[in-house]
């Protein structure tokens, strides 16, 4: 039998300036590159997934010689000079390639650690390439592991739990002070784009109105208008604070236009509803001060910095952990793969006829009376000659190289078959 | 026989208690979800054996069992775990279990360490009254102790918000807001009932001393304790009081009722002392 790999190769963000990527993103779908592939010589089973930042194509081939630089061709299709194809691509074999599988389901290898649309974009790719018939038992059976590594590693470690970008940090402690953001409202002061992605998270998050104050009206009612909001002028800013809970502030004044005793009587009129502001100007806009009072929570950009790079270290911490979860998934994978190999298979199914045999022997032999020692040989010369004669067919069967079959699947039928247990399970 | 028995029953409440609130702090730090639905089934079972263990404790002296220290400990045990598994069915906050059930493991120990005997009662106190007016009380006590357990959750989680330093508990604790609530909630109910169980008591008094009210100390300090929520709940309705102050007043409010049930008694004596 010829060598059968898993074999991965990709680009990502990390190997791939976007300018390149750019070129070999898969714009139209996964149905015409799962064409192409099928054409080249020796892939039994493949599968490729492309999202913003990768795409990765894995397969299960007979491993020769040209077969990388068929595979870069694939790739690159000659849009980029041959000799800089080799240090933009990966390629890894195997054991490799398997845990590289598993680190990007788990989103241990996105751009942002832990986001959670991976998992399903690799399933929507498995779904294409499983229509189009290209994976086998091989390739079925390592996605749908690597779908349950992704699970087990979002149960067992907060890899997922903890927001990495600004926006993100403001939406989680508004969590923490407002419980769920329905019905609460959200005031721009200033239009600034900070200030609107922000808003945009926070919108995201069900907020339920948006309010938009700026210097220059126009530009207030633009912003208002995208959020379906209202825009009002700088100088009602205190009278806005009665009905608002939160409120970003990104002016580009060069004074604080908050101060404390013009928020503290306003907090009389809301029967103190907790306030969160949000100060993402430099310099401040809002009186830091403004944090002593009672039910208001008040953060400039260093804080949410701070929040940011804290669950940053945490996700990290938290990555370890999930790296170990991988590599055991990645053992256990491997262990059963070899198992699925040939020559193990028909070890195991001769160890199970031997046995049959044996159990048989051991009962039927007393029960025959005395026997001599010849007679004894020549029934199990019998019983082991029946055996063997039943075996060799299917033996046969395996042993061939026919190529419209690949042996993936004769194995799995012939394990089934005689019901031979999987090592790991 | 039913002494044996209940004390056994006694023993077997601590016993799961404590095997409850060990598999909520587990929870609290592990934050593994299989471990919290475990944690509320071992609550329950200790709820149905404190219940257990009362009606033991009725069979025995053939009164309502709150006249010693050791019955209304256990009394108020019983009536904050019920009190919140009966909140528990409406709301969920987050890791309110872990603080809830080791409040009541620690009542159940003070419970535990006092005399369990059971005594006589004055044939003048023997009336419907005492379950009423008791039972009143302490179930009045079970939801205090419940906004108590809030406030200082409250107090944790604020200051973590405040100083933006945060720590083991920020994750773990649920939103200022759903904390908020509880102590609204609980704030409302309790006093609802302990207004009622004052009312009794003043009714009680009349018929078992012909006096509606006479300064014992135990009166005195429960009205105290009375008009100590009464303020949060007036402030709260009129101008909203909440947040902080209310999770302050929460705690203020919970030792003045501590003070009541036990101070008193050891401190200041008075007609209202437990049998011995």
């Amino acid at each position: 039998m010829p060598a059968e790999r898993i074999v991965l190769v990709g680009v990502n963000h990390k190997s791939t300036p976007l300018a390149v990527r750019e070129k070999i993103a898969l714009a139209d779908g996964y149905q015409e590159p799962l064409k192409r592939i099928s054409k080249i010589p020796g892939c039994r089973e493949y599968y490729l997934l492309s999202t913003c930042n990768r795409v990765e194509l894995l397969l299960v081939a007979e491993s020769y010689d040209r077969l990388e630089d068929e595979l870069i061709d694939f790739f690159f299709g000659g849009m980029v000079p041959a000799e800089k194809c080799r240090d933009y691509i990966y390629i890894y074999y195997d054991e490799k390639a398997v845990q590289h599988l598993f680190m990007v389901a788990s989103s241990l290898d996105s751009m942002i650690i832990g986001e959670p649309q991976i998992v399903g974009q690799l399933k929507e790719a498995y779904r294409y390439a499983s229509a189009q018939h290209t994976t086998g038992p091989l390739l079925n059976r390592l996605l749908h592991k690597s779908f349950s590594v992704a699970k087990r590693v979002r149960n067992e470690t907060g890899i997922g739990s903890s927001a990495v970008s600004i926006s993100y940090a403001a939406v989680q402690l508004a969590k923490k002070i407002f419980g769920s953001l329905q019905d609460k409202k959200v005031l721009l002061v200033g239009a600034g784009e900070m200030a609107e992605l922000a808003a945009e998270h926070l919108v995201g998050q069900g907020v339920g109105e948006v309010v938009v104050a700026n210097r220059t009206l126009a530009r207030a009612v633009d912003l208002a208008q995208k959020f379906n909001g209202l825009a009002v002028s700088l100088e009602e800013l205190v009278q806005q604070l009665e009905r608002v809970d939160i409120l970003i502030s990104s002016t580009g004044a060069s004074d604080i236009i908050l101060q404390k005793d013009q928020v503290k009587p306003v907090m009389r009129t809301r029967r103190n509803k907790p306030l969160f502001f949000i100060d993402i100007a430099v310099p401040r806009d809002l009186d830091p001060s403004l944090n002593d009072l009672e039910n208001i929570f008040l953060y400039d950009i260093d804080d949410l910095t701070n929040v940011v790079e804290l669950n940053k270290s945490e996700r990290e911490k938290e990555a370890v952990k999930a790296g170990r979860i991988v590599d055991e998934e990645v053992l256990k994978f491997l262990r059963w793969y070899r198992g699925m190999a040939m020559t193990p298979t028909i070890a195991a199914l001769r160890k199970k006829v031997d046995a049959i045999c044996r159990v048989e022997l051991e009962k039927t032999l007393p029960r025959l009376g005395n026997l001599s020692e010849k007679e004894r040989q020549t029934i199990e010369k019998m019983t082991t000659a029946i055996a063997s004669k039943v075996l060799y067919d299917p033996l046969q069967f395996i042993k061939q190289n026919s190529c419209k079959q690949n042996s993936n699947v004769k194995t799995d039928m012939l394990r089934t078959i005689f019901g031979l247990k999987d090592e790991d399970e | 026989m039913i002494s044996e028995i209940s004390f056994l029953l006694f023993q077997t409440v601590l016993a799961v208690t404590f095997l409850a609130c060990a598999a909520y702090i587990v929870f609290f730090i592990t934050r593994k979800k299989e471990v919290r639905t475990i944690a509320r089934w071992i609550l329950i079972v200790s709820g149905i054996l404190q219940t257990a263990y009362l009606i033991s404790r009725y069979m025995l002296t053939g009164y309502a069992p709150v006249t010693s220290l050791h019955e209304a400990v256990a009394f108020f045990a019983w009536a904050s775990t019920w009190a919140y598994l009966s909140f528990r069915w409406r709301y969920t906050v987050k890791n309110f279990g872990t603080f809830v059930s080791l409040l009541i493991f620690i009542l159940l120990v003070i419970s535990a360490s006092v005399s369990r005997k059971t005594a006589p009662m004055d044939a003048a106190l023997k009336s419907l009254w005492l379950p009423v007016h008791a039972g009143v009380s302490l179930i009045s006590y079970g939801f205090l102790a419940l906004a108590f357990c809030g406030g200082l959750m409250y107090l944790l989680q604020e200051r973590e918000l405040k100083s933006k330093r945060f720590g083991y508990f920020f994750s773990r604790l649920p939103s200022l807001e759903a904390l908020d609530q509880l102590n609204s909630h609980c704030l409302t109910v309790g006093f609802l009932f302990l207004t009622f169980g004052i009312v009794t008591g003043i009714m009680w008094a009349h018929q078992a001393w012909g006096t509606y009210w006479q300064w014992d100390p135990k009166e005195s300090w429960s009205l105290i304790t009375w008009f100590i929520y009464l303020i949060q709940v007036h402030q709260r309705i009129t101008v909203g009081w909440r947040g902080k102050r209310a999770a302050v007043m929460a705690i203020i409010g919970f030792s003045a009722v501590l003070f009541t049930l036990w101070g008193v008694t050891f401190l200041l004596g008075g007609v209202h002392i437990y049998a011995r």
